[in-house]
């Protein structure tokens, strides 16, 4: 599997042909809001398959580059997934995974409510039908939370809500899965198998997948490719690579920061 | 009108159901408190109290302009002016990063000091639309609000999951393809349509409060969207049931008492709450 992987990467990166493997281009993404320009010129060349670490100082524009990816914000510049057939020029299916979800948590909405909300017709105060229920289930599993199918969100912790989360990005299976970790209100541990279940989910379903990651012992754990962000695309390759250039320390501003284990990158 | 009234009369021969009034005004309680149930529900999830409340000034600022340019049925322009209203803050709100209650503040104060001038200047009397008088439905008026309900359900039923997704976070229901402006658009000139119908039976006054009351005790004691849905609907339509007996009985304002039976399932509801949490 690596050294299909390696091949793949060597095809797209030295051709800009990825024939037989599929990859998503983000070309010349700018971003301005007023006079500021949050973004500029932002080249990201992904693979499917791969967990991109998008890392970089605070304000280098991190969630912005994922909100223009979604479309939340305008932005300059394109974004095309080529599949794996041929079928070029197509806007990739996102799937997306919030920071931070700002929500009521007294609000009586459960885990299955916000499944079946997004995945059936039926309202969803209605009784849910057993195949939602079983496929909601499944969409659980995939996280490791079939059993909080019936907690309210607002009794979740942390781990559990980014997991649940998580599994409501994958449903439908996206191509491209887009998530900003968690700053707080998620402990080391949960941390930890929140990566373990992506590093699993990217292998399994082929996805490409970008994470806006302040945990930067993880990323070097899990993450294929690295890429340092500040306004525009500073360093880009593995993270043995990024994480030995001098440009990542200038970038943070402060030397030693890395390689400190169980320290905490500035986020 | 009178088939109704004889099936009231067989199934319901109690004495405050005598009058033709009483009859009007619980075919009315029956079907706005359901439907106020619901939006009601919308109204908490979204956190938008404080908005469906300056709906109601909105409404008398259009029932004043309609007296004013001489309608015969100032409800008509009040309910134009009011979605334009609802749309215009709700636009607004999407477009600035002002707070959303600055925002409704500001329209709700201009909207009554318009509708005040504009009433003063002319005349006319707004007594009736502060306070409102459920007993003074008429039957025709009970077949508008009959439509209002069977178009507010049938939007609710086709619009649930969007709503809800909204009322979670908007971030996430726009990464879902879900269009969050309309939705909201759709939603808030709904509620708007609905405050002021019902605003000319209960009044400005507390008309938020019979849309507010049966939601926030219903979260009280709900876990999920099905129970929570169920029991804003039946806290509604039991106190709306009840306020109507007990006004008849005490000779008091009837939204009012609907209102105080509200409050009481909500403080009580209150007090329950720490065996659902």
């Amino acid at each position: 599997m690596a050294q299909i992987n390696a091949r793949h990467r060597e095809n797209c990166d030295t051709n800009r042909i990825c024939s037989g493997y599929c990859c998503t281009q983000i070309k010349n993404f700018s971003v301005r809001v007023g006079r500021t320009e949050i973004l500029k010129d932002v080249n990201l060349h992904l693979h499917c398959g791969e967990l991109t670490a998008l890392i970089g100082p605070n304000g280098a524009g991190k969630s912005t580059l994922l909100k223009a990816i979604l479309g939340e914000i305008k932005h300059e510049g394109s974004i095309i997934f080529a599949g794996s057939n041929g079928e070029n020029s197509v806007k990739p299916k996102v799937g997306y995974v919030p920071q931070q979800l700002e929500f009521d948590t007294a609000a009586p909405v459960s885990v299955k409510n916000l499944f079946s909300a997004c995945m059936g017709k039926r309202p969803a105060f209605m009784k849910t039908s057993g195949q939602i229920t079983q496929k909601v289930t499944e969409c659980l599993a995939r996280v490791q939370g079939e059993g909080l199918i019936d907690k309210r969100l607002g009794a979740l912790s942390g781990g559990e809500l980014q997991r649940v989360l998580l599994a409501l990005a994958l449903e439908p299976v996206p191509q491209l899965l887009l998530m900003d970790e968690p700053v707080s209100g998620v402990d080391r541990k949960g941390l930890e198998v929140f990566y373990e279940i992506v590093s699993q989910i990217r292998e399994k379903y082929d996805l490409t997948i970008i994470l806006v990651s302040h945990d930067l012992d993880l990323v070097k754990k899990h993450a294929d490719r690295v890429v340092l962000l500040n306004k525009t695309v500073i360093l880009n390759g593995p993270p043995e690579k990024v994480y030995n250039d001098r440009k990542l320390h200038e970038t943070f501003g402060l030397s030693g920061i890395i390689g400190d284990s169980g320290n905490k990158g500035p986020s | 009108m009178n088939q109704i009234y004889g099936i009231l009369n067989t199934i319901l021969p109690f004495g405050w159901l005598e009058y033709d009034f009483m009859k009007n005004a619980l075919l009315a309680v029956l079907l706005i408190t359901p439907v106020f149930g619901i939006l009601g529900t919308i109204i908490v999830n979204n956190r938008m109290a404080f908005f469906s409340d300056a709906l109601g000034h909105g409404a008398f600022t259009g029932i004043a302009i309609g007296s004013v340019i001489g309608l015969v049925r100032p409800a008509w322009s009040a309910v134009i002016f009011s979605i334009g209203f609802s749309v215009l803050i709700t636009i607004i709100k999407n477009r600035t990063k002002t707070s959303t209650d600055t925002v409704i503040g500001v329209f709700s104060s201009a909207a009554i000091a318009v509708g005040l001038v504009l009433v003063t200047s002319g005349g006319y009397s707004y007594n009736s639309y502060l306070v409102g008088d459920l007993l003074s439905i008429a039957p025709a008026e009970i077949g508008a609000l009959f439509l209002l309900a069977v178009l507010i359900i049938l939007l609710w039923l086709v619009f649930y999951n969007k709503v809800l997704m909204v009322s979670v976070n908007i971030s996430l229901a726009k990464s879902r393809g879900i269009n969050t402006l309309a939705v909201e658009l759709a939603f808030t000139a709904i509620i708007a349509v609905a405050v002021t119908i019902v605003i000319q039976w209960v009044g400005l006054l507390i008309v938020n409060s019979l849309l507010v009351l049966p939601a926030a005790a219903a979260r009280n004691v709900s876990n999920n969207a099905r129970q929570y849905n169920a029991s804003a609907i039946m806290i509604s339509v039991f106190s709306g049931v009840l306020g109507l007996v007990l006004s008849y009985y005490m000779d008091t304002a009837t939204g009012a008492t609907i209102v105080i039976i509200s409050a009481v399932i909500y403080f009580i509801t209150l007090a329950m709450r720490k065996r659902f949490a």
